[in-house]
């Protein structure tokens, strides 16, 4: 108790109690990159702010993990008033060796889509943190929120409401809808094919109960991709992954084509963007302008990438829907898998049908997904046919490889089938169909 | 307590809004850009439909920031950029501006405050990483030291652009992998099972839901010295730790039993090829702070070997795709042992089914 009295005092101006000793730690302040130990000593050396003594106290069981190479949080349950999730509570199992960082907890708090942020903002969200917090702060997180990290118990209901005043709400955490990403986009790139910051915030907007009372099997993440160079990485990370895509010709300027191959060389460019293609929809003419085979180019971004002056998506613009993305737990890796191969998203009603494929895919989860169960998980345990059946999507061979080379199926009802393919695609050609 | 204090509500706004704090330039532009370059290295100059132009510099952070650092940072915003700043995905700052003339003065800004400028194009950006013991409940190693460990090996790869094509490294404490997916990924690797402290189990963890935890049915309820407990078939589990968040009793970690594995070929992205998960390369690495040096020799083996073999554009993976594993491993010097053969669900879809043989 005398130590935490010390510590007590040090915050309300007498000498700040001893620092830790951190040989460790001190070997990672060498070196040309930022260093985050330096950072953390900037805390503990603030003395006159209250946070001082618990940074300390931080340094000195980061060090002792430093020595013995094993972690000394655990979790347990701290939340802001009306909500369930958002709050990472940590409490240190070396409490009586670090009393004053006993309790540090994080608030994950939802970022600006994009992440565009002002410096006045970043310098009310320090100011926030420096009377409720640690002082600590990591932009990002893997989940992308602003990550506040260090908090007493006490003080996270009064930090979050600081926080809210100014716009900001909780993230996700738990069996809940989680934080979400999207990538500039629209805001500073040329190949953005729909609008990431709409997408993002009327999809996440619309969903926040989801997010905010955990009440999923587990968690469900979204994130938005302007074009298939997918910044945020959301075809893996994502249990939603919208891509963003186009269906008609790509744009050629023939004029910055021909630039592009005086510059680069004309072996260099066949070696370095036709051959590249991973289609063969490429090839270059012996005048040096490009010849483009769209039906058969898969939108992958490479030449578009290299001859960026020359090369730009099409008009009729939108996304993609990839379904099911995660990492290892608990049958291993999912990439997530082509559900929808293109929507529309130009219009308000493009983006409210977005919005409802969303709603329709997280109620098909809460409804259908074992315990700690990922969708793409719940799509391998029941079968594609099974899961678009559930989610009202009719299959479609841009979501394989190729077609099943296993005979193990029972395919009695297979002319049916081939019927409403048919039908489907008559629909599609605008012609009449007589079941209608 | 206080019962006449009503607690505040929250007014659940959800994702904030941008365009107020998105530069003027960007906002005018929103949707209309036309084409982009790079000056130099960490310099991407945009050009939009309109005309307008804008310069970003992009400078590499610690990610876990104290306030001290970011009030730096926007100091070097309001002084030498226009007061608007973005972060990446892999928490690199971004000043934009609206003339070239001010892009060196930011440059040598950023460079005396200690901040490199880099990681754009076909450099290694910064690491995507975990929290591990700063603040993780379940961590195997301290990512934020690994990862500072790394980028001070790679700072010059950060600052110039002279890899084949971009570099995406990942770094992640449990073998949950948070980090994601790499061109070069450092993760912890368990070795062995989890140790069980049967006088907490009962108390601490619900056992039915440890038991549907674990991928390959090795744990089973199970009386031990007369209480409820659970049991660990060791032949069978494959220690990835799936237990250990659900249950700490059953401690996964051990001082020297947790060790860490490099993997490399992981892309998100879709150019070329179709989006691929990281392999296999060395597993069994000491994980030895504070600064990781067998970790960080195979990384720079693994990262030279692409640097010098590589063609322009091609990714880390597909750089092996072409060359073949059997030339990647003798151009890296590291073994290939049968612990490289996928054993997992669809283990044999990763088997080469072909006469495709390199010499």
């Amino acid at each position: 108790m005398s130590d935490e009295d010390k510590h007590g005092q040090a915050s309300s101006g007498e000498p700040p109690a001893a620092r830790h000793s951190t040989p460790m730690l001190d070997q990672l302040e060498a070196g040309p990159w930022p260093s985050f130990v330096t950072g953390l000593k900037r805390l503990r050396d603030a003395g006159d702010k209250a946070y001082a003594p618990m940074m300390n106290d931080l340094l000195g069981q980061l060090e002792h993990s430093y020595e013995n190479r094993t972690g000394y949080w655990k979790g347990g349950t701290v939340s802001v008033f009306g909500y369930g999730g958002g709050v990472i509570p940590r409490f240190s199992e070396v409490a009586d060796k670090f009393p004053q960082s006993k309790e540090f907890h994080t608030l994950r708090v939802q970022p600006p889509a994009g992440y565009h942020y002002t410096t006045d903002l970043l310098r009310q969200l320090c100011d926030i943190w420096e009377k409720y917090g640690s002082g600590l702060i990591a932009l990002h997180g893997q989940s992308g929120d602003i990550m506040f990290q260090g908090c007493s118990t006490e003080n996270v209901q009064k930090a979050f409401d600081e926080f809210n005043e100014i716009g900001f709400d909780l993230g996700g955490a738990g069996p809940a809808l989680r934080t979400s990403t999207s990538c500039v986009g629209h805001a500073r790139c040329e190949k953005s094919c729909y609008d990431e910051v709409r997408a993002h915030r009327s999809v996440i907007n619309e969903f926040l109960d989801e997010m905010h009372r955990p009440a999923l099997p587990y968690k469900f993440k979204f994130k938005f991709s302007g074009c298939g160079n997918d910044c945020v990485n959301a075809i893996h990370r994502a249990d939603f992954a919208v891509i963003g895509t186009w269906r008609d010709d790509m744009k050629v300027d023939q004029e910055e084509v021909k630039k592009y191959v005086a510059k680069a060389g004309r072996k260099y460019t066949i070696d370095h963007v036709i051959a590249m293609c991973p289609t063969r929809a490429l090839s270059l003419n012996d005048d040096d302008t490009l010849d483009v085979d769209n039906k058969s180019c898969v939108r992958c971004m490479h030449c578009l990438n290299v001859m960026n002056k020359a090369l730009s998506p099409g008009d009729d613009r939108g996304a993609s829907i990839l379904i099911g993305g995660k990492r290892s737990l608990k049958i291993g890796d999912l990439m997530g898998t082509m559900i929808v191969p293109f929507i529309k998203l130009e219009t308000d009603e493009d983006y409210q049908r977005l919005i409802e494929f969303g709603r329709r895919l997280i109620d098909f989860f809460a409804e259908n997904a074992l315990e700690h169960e990922r969708i793409g998980e719940t799509m391998d345990r029941i079968g594609l046919p099974a899961f678009l059946e559930a989610i009202g999507v009719d299959p479609d061979p841009n979501m394989v490889n190729h077609p099943r080379t296993s005979s193990f199926v029972r395919t009695d009802d297979f002319t049916v089938e081939a019927e409403k393919y048919f039908e489907r695609k008559a629909r599609e050609a605008g012609l009449n169909v007589a079941a209608d | 307590m206080n019962s006449t204090v009503q607690p505040r509500r929250p007014v659940e706004t959800g994702v904030p809004d941008p365009f107020p704090y998105m530069h003027p330039l960007m906002r005018k532009n929103y949707g209309a850009w036309a084409w982009h370059d790079r000056l130099r290295p960490g310099v991407l100059h945009h050009v939009a439909k309109s005309g307008d132009q804008i310069w970003t510099v992009r400078a590499g952070t610690q990610r876990q920031m104290d306030v001290f650092t970011i009030r730096k940072l926007c100091d070097i915003g309001d002084k030498y950029a226009e007061g608007h700043v973005r972060f990446t995905t892999r928490s690199n700052i971004e000043f934009m501006v609206s003339s070239v003339d001010k892009v060196q003065p930011l440059i040598d800004a950023l460079n005396a405050a200690g901040f490199p400028v880099g990681g754009t194009g076909n450099s290694v950006s910064m690491i995507s990483h975990t929290q591990g013991w700063l603040h993780c409940d379940i961590p195997g190693t301290d990512a934020s030291g690994v990862v500072k460990s790394l980028m001070d090996m790679m700072h010059h790869e950060f600052t110039h652009e002279e890899m084949p094509n971009r570099v995406r490294i990942t770094t992640s404490c449990c073998q949950i992998n948070c980090g994601g997916q790499g061109d070069i990924s450092i993760n912890v690797q368990y070795t062995k099972p989890p140790k069980i402290n049967h006088d907490l189990v009962s108390k601490v963890c619900e056992r039915p839901a440890v038991v549907a935890r674990c991928p390959v049915a090795a744990i089973r309820p199970a009386l031990v010295d007369g209480k409820p407990s659970l049991e660990v078939d060791e032949k069978k589990c494959v220690c990835c730790g799936a237990c250990y968040p659900p249950c700490p009793p059953m401690q996964i970690n051990g001082a020297d039993s947790t060790k860490i594995a490099v993997w490399v070929g992981g892309k998100h992205s879709n150019a070329r090829s179709k989006p691929t998960f990281h392999k296999l390369v060395v597993a069994n690495l000491p994980n030895n702070p504070p600064r990781w040096p067998e970790v960080t020799e195979v990384v720079r083996k693994i990262l030279y070997a692409y640097k010098e073999n590589g063609r322009d554009f091609e990714r880390l993976g597909e750089w092996i795709e072409r060359i073949g594993w059997p030339r990647f491993f003798e151009l890296t010097g590291f073994a290939f042992t049968k612990h490289h053969l996928d054993t997992w669900t669809g283990a044999r879809k990763t088997m080469n089914m072909s006469a495709h043989v390199h010499f």
